[in-house]
């Protein structure tokens, strides 16, 4: 997950999967050991700003948070800003590039035929993987030791990396050809390594399914499946089967729990009867629930790529905060420790 | 709208009288992507075509679970009746899954000469931008919208569809299709597009000079940056399209003004999420300042506090004092009381949202939406207007 040979991590999910909050976990994880990473955003939501609790974040790298002895730096992509660099960068089209806008090029280059907007943001993060440390061309160290993109989510992922693919194929020469050929190269080496998202229910795992069919077949690597928001069960393994069933019956937890409501100081209506039938149901529905979620992940399985679970923290239906996003660093950090050489290796609690 | 059908609570959303309102002919299911708006607009469907209505659902990307549920094995942009609806009060209801690259071809061969869509449909530019490209999807929705709504009954003359459910693009991007008159408008008037059209009129060797004189060496420019062979597919594509482009505007111009007036009605789907909810918000506060008529708001997968009036405090506290697995047992409803309590002060965000948004939540099922039982009780849910309950005190 930590690999340091992988200078680009993409994170795509399915929306409401919580891609950014994991994307942002990642990079405080790559950075604890001492690097720069720089977080990119490319959907114009200004979500890392938000899961930072920052303010909006400008067109330019700006410090999100330290990690460790390292620091995550924040960049919201925007396509049209990204073409007007790119023109005067590239081209010295000061005065031009202005020409450009004012007929109205710029507005059609980044709305009206809206697949140029990918390559514009693409291109961008190909360039920030590129910058040096010094902001000189050459061999120097680079300016970020790694950087994570918080990309479109499943849907439009292949789409959206392939974009280059299909300009290549547009432009078949010149400079274009050239830098789509160089950023495809770079999004299919194996500096890169694309992640999906996931939660454990049937649409979310079926797209990640989708995806990472369409990523292997444009041969884009991949990492890992990260499950998000994974709870754990809280009865027994004999208790889940019983309430799933009917073995869970009033007769048998009844007493117990009516005792322990009255030790609670809990009122209790009429006989109780009530509340302890509404109580076994939940325990029902919070069986059928795991059982539901263990098929999702046994789908997972078949994918043949690294699953790392992501607990539920406390609050996350109130939206994240630093702490928490720094909780879930750790959990990357642990799993993707190599594992200590034992004589029989036991299955870690949170990778499968 | 103020009064659910129950007729407590102020601010309830009532959809039983949205759908049986003969007016409406249109209903735009929109929000952020991953809150249900597929499900949404399918349970919608459903009801309406069971009132009554002969109802057609467009679905963008439905999951494959659903779309079988359906009866949709494949993506082929026609509408197909949907088996299994109880048809008894006169409604059907059909299911479509949009086809974006056969939507915008259609478009083509429908506005140009054979000859002229045939040059057009080979031209590289354009078979890039009909399918590997994103936003195209939501033009071609508002396409298919158009069309849907222009039907007619062959036999009778009147409309084939008496009710159009649609479900928005999973993006935020998902109303940039309200923006698209006006940008084809400031498109087509520009002098960029009057550029582009200009060599494949006047010949190559005119063009240069044309673009050359009008734009100051913008082509050398250009074919900098481009490569002389792209401008040319480019100007052949914009110079094709250029015929069609009339009626596409129009066409944009129809629906927009069909998609503001009486017979829409906005539907902004919701999670009990703090993303879900900004997103909704930005949705209801974009389709105000449209003017576009917003009916309500639906807050999917909404963690009910349940039959038994017990708090998370309360619980824990007896679990404490509880054996295995009555123990565990209280543990289950504690941890859903915390859920719900911290969904309820999340939804207060959609509370606040002045003038107030009818609102109705649907609560959490323990299990996917996969079939039509599951969509007709989800639409049941919908049709109760349960209000966003109140935030809980922080204890």
């Amino acid at each position: 997950m930590l690999d340091p040979t992988i200078r680009l991590h993409v994170v795509t999910g399915k929306g409401g999967t919580g891609k950014t909050t994991v994307a942002a976990a990642l990079a405080l994880a790559l950075a604890r050991d001492g690097g720069r990473v720089l977080l990119a955003e490319v959907e114009g939501r200004q979500g890392l700003a938000q899961v930072f609790g920052r303010a909006p974040l400008p067109y330019e790298a700006t410090e999100l948070a330290r990690s460790g002895r390292g620091s995550v730096h924040g960049l919201a992509v925007e396509a049209k800003a990204a073409l007007l660099e790119y023109l005067d960068v590239f081209y010295r089209l000061g005065r031009a590039g202005r020409t450009l806008e004012r007929l109205g090029a710029i507005d059609f280059a980044t709305t009206i035929a809206p697949g140029l907007r990918d390559v514009l943001l693409t291109g961008k993060v190909y360039d920030a993987l590129r910058q040096r440390a010094d902001g000189r061309r050459g061999d120097g160290p680079p300016a970020w030791d790694a950087v994570v993109l918080d990309a479109p989510p499943t849907g439009r992922i292949a789409r959206f990396l392939n974009v280059n693919d299909a300009l290549a194929g547009l432009a078949r020469m010149g400079p274009i050809h050239g830098q789509a050929e160089s950023i495809m190269e770079m999004l299919t080496s194996a500096t890169t390594a694309v992640h999906v998202v996931t939660l454990l229910e049937d649409m979310p795992v079926q797209e990640t399914c989708d995806a990472v069919a369409e990523l292997a077949r444009l041969r884009l690597p991949l990492g890992a499946v990260l499950v998000n928001q994974v709870r754990p069960a809280l009865l027994t393994e004999a208790d889940l089967a019983d309430a799933a069933g009917s073995g869970l019956t009033a007769a048998d937890v009844g007493p117990d729990l009516l005792a322990a409501l009255e030790a609670a100081g809990v009122a209790i209506h009429g006989t109780g009867y009530e509340m302890i039938a509404a109580l076994l149901d939940e325990a029902a529905q919070h069986a059928r629930r795991v059982s539901g979620e263990r098929e999702q992940a046994e789908r997972l399985l078949d994918l043949e790529m690294p699953i790392v679970d992501l607990p539920q923290l406390p609050g996350v239906a109130e939206g994240m905060d630093v702490t928490a996003l720094h909780a879930l660093a750790d959990v990357l950090v642990a799993v993707s420790r190599p594992a200590p050489s034992q004589p029989h290796p036991q299955p870690s609690p949170v990778t499968r | 709208m103020t009064g659910g059908v129950t007729g407590e609570v102020t601010g309830a959303l009532a959809i039983d009288s949205l759908l049986d309102d003969p007016q409406l002919r249109v209903v735009v299911c929109t929000g952020s992507g991953g809150v249900g708006k597929t499900t949404s607009a399918a349970a919608i469907a459903l009801r309406a075509a069971e009132r009554g209505r002969t109802t057609v659902v467009l679905t963008i990307d439905p999951a494959r679970r659903l779309a079988q549920s359906l009866g949709l094995a494949e993506l082929d942009n026609t509408p197909r009746p949907v088996a299994g609806v109880d048809t008894t009060a006169g409604g059907s209801l059909a299911a479509m899954m949009l086809d974006m690259k056969r939507t915008f071809d259609e478009v083509v061969q429908a506005h140009s000469s054979p000859e002229k869509a045939q040059q057009i449909l080979a031209n590289p530019f354009y078979q890039s931008l009909s399918s590997s490209f994103a936003g195209t999807q939501e033009y071609m929705a508002m396409e298919k919208l158009g069309q849907l709504r222009a039907q007619t009954d062959p036999a009778t003359g009147r409309p084939r569809w008496d009710l159009i459910v649609v479900d928005t693009p999973p993006s935020r991007s998902a109303l940039d299709f309200l923006d698209a008159p006006d940008r084809l408008g400031s498109f087509l008037d520009s002098r960029f597009l009057r550029l582009l059209s200009a060599p494949a009129k006047a010949g190559s060797r005119a063009y240069v000079r044309v673009f050359s004189a009008m734009a100051g060496g913008l082509s050398g420019v250009m074919n900098r940056i481009l490569g002389a062979q792209v401008l040319t597919d480019v100007q052949a594509f914009v110079a094709a399209l250029d015929t069609m482009f009339g009626g596409f505007r129009q066409r944009a111009e129809q629906t927009y003004t069909m998609l503001a007036g009486r017979e829409t009605a906005f539907l902004v789907v919701a999670a009990p999420e703090a993303d879900a909810v900004r997103e909704a918000a930005y949705f209801v506060e974009r389709l105000r300042a449209e003017d576009m008529p917003l009916a309500g708001l639906v807050v999917n997968r909404v963690t009910g506090a349940g039959a038994v009036p017990l708090s998370a405090a309360e619980a824990t506290r007896a679990a404490d004092a509880a054996v295995s697995p009555a123990r565990e047992v209280l543990l289950v409803h504690a941890r859903r009381m915390h859920r719900h309590d911290a969904e309820a002060r999340v939804m207060q965000r959609l509370s606040r949202l002045y003038p107030p948004v009818p609102a109705a939540v649907i609560p959490a099922r323990p299990i996917d939406v996969t079939d039509l039982d599951s969509l007709r009780s989800i639409a049941a849910d919908l049709a109760q207007g349960r209000p966003i309950p109140a935030a809980p005190a922080v204890v």
